[in-house]
């Protein structure tokens, strides 16, 4: 079994059907490429992979029980350290974590340890998952703001160590972007829902329809609603638009707003789910990250004709992961690179029908590092669309910010957090995710919600 | 769960729920809003603040059945529960003593027109209340206005009930004669612009109170963009209120306008809902 040399392919729904529906694209692997795929891995003694992940989880360790075909004891190793497996092995980018990090990729190809992961989540899922043992309760409470990837670690991490943790989320379901952002095709609600369960599981009181800033303040938990600290996990939720002229027509719509249609509100059932979206004929997305790919898709399924991603460089400086450039074009997402639009137009009502475009060349590298896409005078066009999406990143919301007095923020209006621990400026008060570090991963944001937990915790042992 | 404690039948389709809600009534001052949704598969509507009680932690919404959600809404009854309320949303109303002013709410705008005048009286103003609809009928809080104002006039399209005509011109009338320092105006957006039009002229500081289309209500989509002196910003975080001189009425109507072509079909899932029907969507 063991004379597999390239990775087991994940099995994926057609491009041509997929592309008419939401199901999940990838399948996920059968007991068979799991087991063959497990063989590749090495179990090196000193784990690479494990240096490459964000949470930490002890990979060879749960990889060596789904060999032996423990796959109790693989679901428990993966969740000691991971609190919502079955999202990070569905959405994480594995090729630039711990899959970036494997021996055998050095030579070939790495194992595929995010497919893995997933399975292992899976079964655990399918079967009703077990809840691990708590520890002897602590009788200190801890408000976690932001039902997301970064308040849904702490949250379990927290309650695992014993705490009473609340957590307040501002829209009426948890989840944040994994529920609002990331599509269904991408990753299914009810896998989502599964693992805040669990959260809730183990002892996590989630409170929806609380918006930090607005319904409670911070001090309001520390001073009179008795939580003796507060991690704020509240994400990157102002979307940048380009400040171009036409910007306001109808049909062109944020990447948020596009996608919390559709996926939170269930927009793609319309009217049997009441919240409406117009995805139009043609779609032009700009940006070029795996939100703008999960628009352009989306758009597909939605009943476009055409899709089109819209980026001003080219495919290499593209933010968003190869897998996800490589199903959008699969379903025949368009790509109109070195390119960005400088005016939007409408008709009479208002209503969008064509974007002036203008092409760019790149440059020298710029401060990212990629090369600076430089306006080419003169070369500039018209394209006709009736939808645009901007998906060009978001910014950090003031609203907990702006009301929490002595919490300091950077220029961009992101909180300032030490890296290691999360802590604020302000004592007691630790933060994490995207209101930190500005738009990223999701892992990174559960990262940072796992590594606050630690501090919470030691700072409360005092 | 949010319990509906008491409802209030206002005639043309006009209804008022008294929602248990003590987190929103803590912290709802005069000038924000909140979203409901009735339940899965709901839109969430953005409703600005009619009242508050804080102690009894109920607030209360008034709402005009104009679709399928609201359609929705209004068939609820006393005892049954909306699974979201969530808010206080925007900033408040600017409170502070002007002097003399004026609010103005024209049909379901009397709602939300009442607490600011309540509170612009609370902080001193002389306060004059103008309220308008197309026919008696159609008016209400009469009775609460008046107890927050010093003054309340009434303008009807037909002449049933008040002066006969459009609050307009009551409150121009007041403008020539008065000074008057600053207007406040809540109500169908073509009413608020021919307000602020007609308000420009005297140069008479004049607030208006968007409620455009929204899905968070938290500066997260963006949906609710707005033109202010030619600048964007977003309703839910930056309003609801802004200087009804800086806003671009004609972008703000067309953009009201973008789903109404969907409405009927919500309507007919709506119907077919309620009658218990099964759904096709997923049958063909």
């Amino acid at each position: 079994m063991s004379q597999q040399v390239g990775r087991v392919a994940m099995p994926a729904q057609d491009p041509e059907i997929r592309n008419k529906n939401f199901s999940e694209v990838a399948l996920g692997y059968s007991e068979e490429m799991a087991l063959i795929e497990a063989s590749r891995c090495l179990i090196c003694k000193n784990p690479q992979c494990v240096k490459g992940c964000p949470v930490e989880v002890n990979i060879p360790g749960f990889i060596q029980k789904l060999r032996d075909k423990d796959m109790d004891g693989a679901v428990k190793e993966l969740k000691n350290k991971n609190n919502l497996p079955a999202v990070c092995g569905r959405v994480c980018p594995q090729e630039t974590q711990c899959e970036a990090k494997c021996i055998k990729g050095i030579k070939g190809e790495p194992v595929a340890i995010g497919r893995l992961e997933r399975y292992v989540a899976d079964w655990d899922l399918a079967r009703g998952m077990e809840m691990p043992t708590k520890a002897e309760p602590k009788h200190k409470k801890v408000a976690v703001v932001g039902a997301g990837p970064a308040g849904l670690t702490a949250a379990g991490d927290l309650a695992k160590m014993g705490y009473d943790v609340t957590i307040f989320e501002s829209l009426h379901t948890p989840g944040g972007v994994l529920m609002y952002g990331i599509p269904e095709f991408r990753l299914p609600k009810a896998i989502v829902q599964k693992e805040i369960d669990y959260i809730r599981a183990l002892g996590v009181d989630i409170q929806t329809n609380v918006v930090a800033g607005k319904t409670v303040l911070i001090d309001e938990l520390l001073n009179e609603e008795g939580y003796e600290c507060v991690f704020i996990g509240t994400g990157a939720g102002l979307p940048h638009f380009m400040d171009i002229p036409g910007e306001n027509l109808n049909g062109v719509y944020s990447a948020n707003e596009f996608l919390t249609r559709s996926n939170l509100m269930k927009a793609y059932r319309f009217p049997e789910s009441l919240t409406p979206i117009h995805a139009g004929k043609r779609v032009a997305v700009i940006g070029g990250g795996n939100v703008a790919m999960d628009a352009a898709r989306t758009a597909l399924r939605l009943g476009a004709e055409e899709s089109w991603i819209i980026y001003r460089r080219s495919e290499e400086e593209m933010p968003a992961r190869i897998e996800e450039v490589e199903h959008a074009k699969e379903e025949g997402v368009h790509f109109q690179l070195l390119t960005s639009p400088i005016e939007l137009k409408g008709d009479e009502n208002m209503n969008l029908v064509s974007m002036i475009c203008q092409r760019y060349e790149l440059g020298e590298p710029d401060a990212s590092g990629r090369r600076k896409p430089i306006p080419i005078e003169g070369d500039v066009f018209e394209m006709n669309v009736d939808t645009v999406v901007m998906a060009i990143g978001n910014g950090a919301n003031p609203l907990v910010t702006s009301t929490t007095p002595g919490l300091m923020i950077t220029k961009r209006g992101n909180i300032q957090a030490d890296e290691e621990t999360g802590e604020t400026s302000r004592k007691g008060v630790y933060a994490g995710g995207d209101i930190v570090t500005g738009a990223a991963t999701v892992i990174l944001a559960m990262g940072a919600g796992k590594s606050a937990a630690r501090a919470i915790d030691e700072y409360l042992s005092k | 769960m949010f319990k509906i404690l008491k409802k209030e039948e206002m005639g043309n389709n006009v209804y008022g729920f008294d929602v248990f809600a003590p987190r929103v009534a803590k912290k709802a001052e005069a000038g924000q809003f909140f979203i409901v949704r009735q339940g899965e598969d709901y839109e969430r509507i953005p409703l600005t603040i009619a009242d508050f009680d804080r102690e009894k932690g109920t607030i209360t919404m008034i709402f005009q059945v104009v679709g399928a959600c609201t359609k929705a809404l209004s068939l609820l009854n006393v005892g049954d529960e909306l699974t979201d309320i969530v808010g206080p949303l925007g900033k408040p109303t600017e409170i502070e003593n002007y002097g003399k002013i004026v609010v103005v709410g024209g049909g379901v705008g009397i709602a939300p027109i009442y607490p600011i005048a309540r509170a612009l009286r609370a902080a001193g103003n002389e306060v004059t209340a103008i309220i308008g609809a197309r026919t008696k009928d159609l008016l209400f809080w009469e009775d609460k206005m008046a107890a927050v104002s010093d003054r309340l006039l009434i303008a009807t399209d037909d002449g049933s009930a008040g002066r006969k005509g459009f609050v307009t011109q009551v409150l121009e009338d007041l403008i020539k004669e008065e000074e008057i320092r600053r207007v406040w105006a809540i109500g169908p957006m073509i009413m608020m612009r021919a307000v602020a039009n007609m308000t420009r002229t005297y140069k008479v500081p004049t607030i208006v109170s968007m409620n455009p289309i929204m899905v968070d209500g938290t500066g997260m989509c963006g949906a609710c963009r707005v033109s202010v002196d030619g600048k964007t910003k977003f309703a839910c975080v930056d309003g609801p209120e802004f200087d009804g001189h800086a806003i671009d009425f004609d972008l703000a109507m067309k953009r009201a306008a973008v789903f109404k072509n969907d409405e009927k079909l919500a309507m007919d899932a709506l119907e077919n809902r309620l009658k218990g029907g099964s759904c096709t969507c997923h049958s063909k």
